[in-house]
């Protein structure tokens, strides 16, 4: 399809823009932009239709299944955006004075308190704009805590080898070494590993719990203590807490703090720029040091200790998103959502199974990983052809490639916003595409068949990418 | 898979082959393969020290970044720069284009032997 700036016809205006009311006001000579930017002058109509346009080019929740391992891509309610929507929230500005913005103030501390409820922790910030800030921040804490003590030998963070590619960039982020360690057989901590990685060196352990594929490490109280004893603090990645939320408490198995991604586990928008939020939490212990706003800060003389990340309180409205969620489903609706997401994932599994293997035959929590090597071996087709072929049946392809211990990976989350009918049709198109890659092979290889691009030039858009347009001549 | 007999392999894939007293190393077919289309690679300095089992560099594909780790002791004292516009030699001609020479070699004797790697790769 054409791009906006291919549409543009010069001269064409829209009325959307209201009046201004105030009196025009010029940037000083010398700050202006000499010439004009070169934006698309179009008709709202047209507007209109290219962003139809490209929304029939994508796939969304709202399109269909969304099985994207480690996303969590479950349902987003409508009522999430009317409450979002209501002018009270959407109208307000940063610098509005305190008691203009008491409900604004409300929300955030509700939605604090009913998060330290879920994750076991005392204190929470929502300054973090998305998971690997709030990443960022968790170790930030972590390293100002030895800091605060002048413990500065502590220089190695350690990061199982099944972690999200995240952990480890975080920890160098915030100047740490990396240690990685590998995975027992079953894919979790293997704590003669641990215990040999630790030190007086270490100042933490990243790691989510279930892990990357899928399995809860029972080990969790065990690594925490170890962890401890070394002197290092505990970080828990919240990517997989949809498997857990009112059940288990992360702040339970050990661990100091702790992000949370509001965009995958509380059913706030994922993807296409969200924004998300990264809601982190920490015990008591390491209160002095979370982010707080600037402003408030110097209001009250304290600015020193904190660490800041992101202007005021980060991305408000998705707090709203995700209370709203909370509110909805209650004390009772929290653990059940968890609970679905887990019995969703081992249904699947259940009836995948035969097909395609699973990398680790046992229950899984609310993701599993198949592994399908001994399909590749037989038929010469990988994880990518079976994600390519799964486009054509209008399902969105599982996480492919990670983790990273797992070679032909393809990650299932289902989650637990799918009907059961939705799971029996997902699992009989795997079955089917497994009968597929041996029938025709080559069909399987060409893969997607009915999309506007079939297989873009990964090489070519890694290497040469196009990121700008820019005017003929 | 092409595994070269008069090369000697380490189990992570990489390759050493010995031009005198200096050692080429490079990724074997078979890592090659499983990477998928490499598109950027990061190179050591000359003058480093390789450290056997300890990363020396990274390949990146179009799935994820994987270090490369060193097979052998000793000193790099020549980089493959012809790699850092053309990665993709590393997929059409792995046992041709090496990544690090490698001068004062130690380690070699831990290494596979051509048959030793084809075994190793048929239990994965």
């Amino acid at each position: 399809m054409k791009l906006i700036f291919d549409k543009s016809v010069k001269g064409r205006r829209l009325t959307i823009l209201p009046e201004c009311d105030v009196e025009r006001e010029l940037l000083p000579e010398g700050e202006r932009r000499a010439k004009k930017p070169l934006l698309p002058e179009m008709s709202e109509t047209d507007i209109s239709r290219h962003y139809t346009e490209l929304c029939k080019q994508v796939h969304g929740v709202n399109d269909g299944f969304y099985p994207l391992g480690s996303c969590t891509m479950k349902y987003n309610p409508r009522i999430n955006e009317e409450m979002a929507a209501l002018p009270g929230f959407a109208g307000i500005h940063p610098l509005a004075p305190a008691d203009a913005v008491k409900g604004c103030m409300e929300v955030l501390d509700t939605a604090a308190s009913y998060l330290c409820e879920i994750s076991g922790m005392d204190e929470m910030t929502f300054q973090p704009a998305a998971g690997a800030h709030g990443e960022f921040t968790g170790v930030m804490l972590i390293k100002q805590y030895h800091v605060s003590r002048g413990d500065t030998k502590r220089t190695k963070i350690i990061v199982p080898d099944s972690a999200h590619g995240t952990n480890p960039a975080t920890a160098a982020m915030c100047g740490y070494e990396v240690v990685n360690i590998d995975s027992a057989p079953d894919g979790c901590v293997d704590l003669d590993a641990l215990k040999a990685a630790l030190g007086d060196d270490t100042a933490g352990l990243m790691l989510t719990n279930p892990n990357t594929v899928g399995i809860f490490d029972e080990n969790i109280l065990e690594i925490t203590r170890l962890v401890h004893e070394a002197g290092g603090l505990c970080y828990y990645d919240g990517a997989n807490l949809n498997a857990v939320m009112g059940v288990v408490r992360p702040g339970d198995m050990g661990f100091d703090c702790i992000h949370m991604n509001l965009h995958k586990t509380f059913s706030t928008p994922h993807g296409g720029g969200g924004p998300g939020a990264g809601a982190v939490g920490c015990k008591e212990f390491l209160k002095e040091f979370m982010p707080a706003s600037a402003l408030l800060s110097l209001m009250k003389g304290d600015a020193a200790e904190h660490i800041q990340v992101r202007s005021f309180m980060g991305n408000f409205l998705v707090v709203v998103r995700a209370l709203t969620y909370l509110l909805m489903l209650g004390r009772e609706g929290v653990p059940e959502a968890s609970i679905n997401a887990v019995l969703n994932a081992n249904y699947l599994m259940q009836k995948i199974k035969g097909t395609f293997t699973p990398a680790f035959d046992r229950i899984c929590m609310h993701e599993f990983v198949l592994d399908v090597a001994d399909f590749k071996k037989a038929t010469g087709l990988s994880a990518l052809d079976v994600a390519k072929s799964l486009i054509d049946y209008g399902m969105h392809p599982p996480t492919m490639y990670f983790p990273l211990i797992v070679h032909e990976a393809l990650m299932v989350e289902p989650t637990e916003t799918e009907s059961r009918e939705t799971l029996d049709w997902a699992a009989d198109v795997f079955r089917k595409l497994y009968q597929l890659g041996f029938d025709d092979p080559e069909y399987m290889h060409a893969s997607p068949h009915g999309t506007p691009i079939g297989r873009p030039d990964e090489v070519r858009a890694a290497r040469n990418p196009v990121l700008r347009w820019v005017p003929e001549g | 898979m092409n595994i070269p007999a008069d090369l000697k392999y380490s189990n992570d894939h990489e390759w050493v082959k010995m031009e005198g007293d200096i050692a080429l190393v490079g990724i074997t077919d078979y890592a090659q393969s499983e990477l998928g289309d490499l598109v950027f690679v990061n190179l050591p300095e000359v003058g480093d020290d390789a450290v056997a089992g300890e990363a020396f560099g990274d390949v990146e594909s179009v799935k994820a970044v994987s270090d490369v780790l060193s097979p052998v002791n000793g000193r790099i004292c020549e980089v493959n720069e012809e790699l850092l516009d053309a990665p993709e030699l590393l997929n059409s001609d792995p046992y041709g284009a090496w990544i690090i020479k490698v001068e004062d070699v130690d380690g070699l004797d831990d290494l596979m032997d051509a048959a030793e790697y084809e075994a190793f790769i048929a239990t994965l």
